[in-house]
């Protein structure tokens, strides 16, 4: 069969698993709708965190993203890993214990205002909004490439399929698709994976193989000679300064702690003691696709250079072409040898290569059959998919719970709550696939700045909330107002050049605008604590809550063994 | 639960976190990031140590690291009778 039967198959089942799922797990209450019901096992909730959390970007973009930075790239594995240490030991259990359905919920009960819990929904709303439309743009991306169909007919079919099993399921719906979705998105990251570590380097084990050697020589000092030959700066050492590796990572890592559509997975499962487990479990999900990134993007770096580097333009390989009519690569013979010329040097560089070219071309750079080709286009689709959900979800929860049921109409009953979160999913699908069809040029940049303001505003607000019982509304507002001030003033001065622009220099001891979530977040820290010394002490309600969401139950006895 | 018996189980808490988190930074932001050079010059097979250690080893470390807190956890727990 050819690649494209071979999709239309691998899609076609995949997509009707999904909507079988759903059918089966349909939402009837808003206590199903928002955390299906608390009843999910741990390892079923690592399994859904994991497909929520790992999204088109790290499915299609990451490791070409690190293929083509080297050692900068460790950003993104550090900082996407990292983040979930934070989760589980500093969030997920006791926000598990306070027992509510959203963040906002626990910034409004904790800080006893509803001007908290406001400015909660809006930071909500702004970090999920951001971050779905890139997620339908890689749907329609995936359904162009390999299904030949319109970009914009991709995303209205992506659509469609997560309006179903969103609105359908809910939480609870959501839940075991992305289930189904992790099966398939690893699967599809592996197997080409491991096929091209075995074609390589004989080591079936890609995290191994990209540290053996092949032809006699280790596979990364090949890599850094061909790097100094062409010019490249060495793959593995970075041209980043330390300064900024170091906040990069931190804001990624302190702000994907921080992301709603992440935390809000932890409450749906049984008792604290589970919250943890899924912590654990999600993230040694996610490990395995994070750690073999880093070997893809050695492995095709190395492949792509060998095969194009001072070879006859005419006897580029089919897959070259393939790529070409797509645009995201394009080859322009500036000195008229007819050989392709890939260097540093701008001037006489010849070839532009997208970095998602990577991941979904490198199957095809490496002659993988055929149906290994069309998996990795059911892979980034659920990969896509799932994240859409989890996003879609909680724009949803934060509109009808949130808005309407916590401060326009608290008299709403159950059943007309749940009418409201399953409209106002409507509603942010259709903003969602607007945005894929015309995405904003800023994307790229506002991914950035979702991670740096859920650094800036969440992340403090939350853990002083759990682990300081003096902190009160007065500084967790002033903290979360400053703070998204400042990394929404920081962003627009370096990536949009308002408020005079400014270029590399002028950024603050050098931190770029991807990392100063971290300064920000340190900012919030600082400016919550010193509002907080001078003005009263949260009620005594309050207090006791605190003291209560650090306990993982009450019920127990009081006796020690 | 008796007062008194939550603040020590509290600070039991407490201290694990100091522990793990300070493992947690050791692995990715002083042997991924602050030392990387010098690490760099330390060889594991083909893997420079510090670059293996910002691609690769960190990551590991974390998911040991989430286990070993939720085995502790649960020990802690048990002792003071909590969620059984």
């Amino acid at each position: 069969m050819d690649i494209q039967t071979w999709t239309w198959v691998l899609v076609g089942i995949t997509f009707t698993l999904y909507i079988g799922i759903a059918i089966w797990t349909r939402a009837s209450s808003t206590g199903e709708f928002y955390v299906a019901g608390k009843g999910v096992h741990p390892i079923a909730n690592g399994l859904a965190t994991a497909a929520d959390w790992m999204s088109a970007a790290s499915f299609i973009s990451m490791a070409g993203l690190i293929s083509f930075s080297g050692y900068d790239g460790s950003v993104y594995l550090m900082g996407w890993t990292g983040g979930y240490v934070l989760l589980a030991l500093l969030l997920a259990p006791y926000l598990r214990k306070f027992g509510k359905f959203t963040v906002p919920d626990f910034i409004g009960d904790r800080y006893y205002s509803n001007v908290a819990r406001v400015v909660a929904v809006v930071c909500a709303l702004i970090v999920s909004f951001t971050y779905v439309a890139g997620q339908m743009r890689g749907v329609g991306l995936v359904f162009s490439r390999f299904l030949e169909v319109d970009i914009n007919t991709g995303v209205l079919i992506g659509m469609f399929i997560v309006l179903f099993y969103a609105v359908l399921g809910g939480m609870k719906g959501i839940t075991y698709t992305q289930v189904a979705q992790y099966c398939v998105l690893i699967f599809a990251f592996m197997v080409p994976a491991i096929f091209i570590s075995i074609q390589m380097t004989g080591n079936p084990i890609p995290q191994l193989g990209f540290g053996s050697s092949s032809d006699g020589i280790y596979l990364l000092d090949k890599l850094d000679g061909l790097h100094r030959e062409l010019g490249f700066h060495e793959y593995t050492s970075g041209t980043k300064s330390k300064i900024d590796v170091f906040f990069i990572t931190a804001a990624l890592m302190v702000g994907t702690a921080g992301l709603p559509h992440v935390i809000v997975r932890f409450f749906t499962v049984k008792k604290v003691s589970d919250a943890r487990k899924s912590a654990g479990w999600a993230l040694l999900f996610i490990a395995i696709l994070y750690t073999t990134a880093p070997a893809i993007a050695v492995f095709a770096r190395t492949n792509m250079i060998e095969t194009v580097s001072n070879k006859k333009y005419t006897e580029l390989p089919d897959w070259f072409s393939n790529w070409e009519t797509t645009g995201l690569i394009s080859f322009d013979d500036k000195n008229n040898d007819g050989l392709v010329q890939y260097v540093a040097d701008e001037s006489v560089n010849e070839l532009t290569i997208d970095k998602d070219i990577m991941v979904l071309a490198n199957p095809e750079i490496a002659h993988l059959p055929n149906w290994v080709i069309a998996l990795v286009a059911a892979g980034g689709l659920a990969a896509a998919l799932s994240t859409a959900a989890g996003l879609l979800l909680v724009i949803s929860s934060s509109v009808s719970h949130d808005i309407i049921k916590k401060i326009v109409n608290p008299k709403i009953s159950d059943k007309g709550e749940l009418v409201a979160a399953r409209l106002s999913a409507v509603v942010a699908v259709i903003i969602a696939g607007w945005f894929g069809i015309n995405p904003p040029d800023f994307v790229a940049a506002t991914v950035a700045l979702a991670f740096g303001l859920a650094a800036a505003s969440f992340f403090p607000a939350i853990v002083l909330g759990i682990f300081y019982k003096r902190m009160n509304k007065e500084g967790a507002i002033t903290g979360m107002v400053v703070g998204m001030f400042f990394m929404l003033y920081y962003m627009m001065r370096f990536k949009f050049d308002w408020f005079g622009g400014g270029t590399k220099d002028d950024w603050w001891f050098g931190v770029s605008p991807e990392g100063f979530g971290t300064f920000a977040m340190l900012i919030n820290f600082g400016v919550s604590l010193i509002i907080a010394s001078f003005t009263p002490k949260p009620p005594k309600e309050v207090q006791e809550i605190v003291d209560n969401i650090r306990i993982p139950s009450d019920a127990g006895d009081a006796q020690m063994h | 639960m008796d007062k008194k018996y939550q603040k020590k189980y509290w600070k039991n808490n407490l201290k694990y976190l100091a522990i793990l988190l300070s493992i947690w930074f050791l692995v990715s932001f002083v042997f991924g990031i602050l030392l990387v050079d010098e690490l760099n010059t330390i060889r594991i097979g083909g893997f420079k140590l510090g670059f293996w250690f910002a691609q690769q080893g960190s990551i590991y470390v974390f998911v040991v690291l989430i286990f070993v807190y939720i085995k502790l956890m649960n020990k802690l727990d048990d002792k003071y009778n909590l969620e059984k």
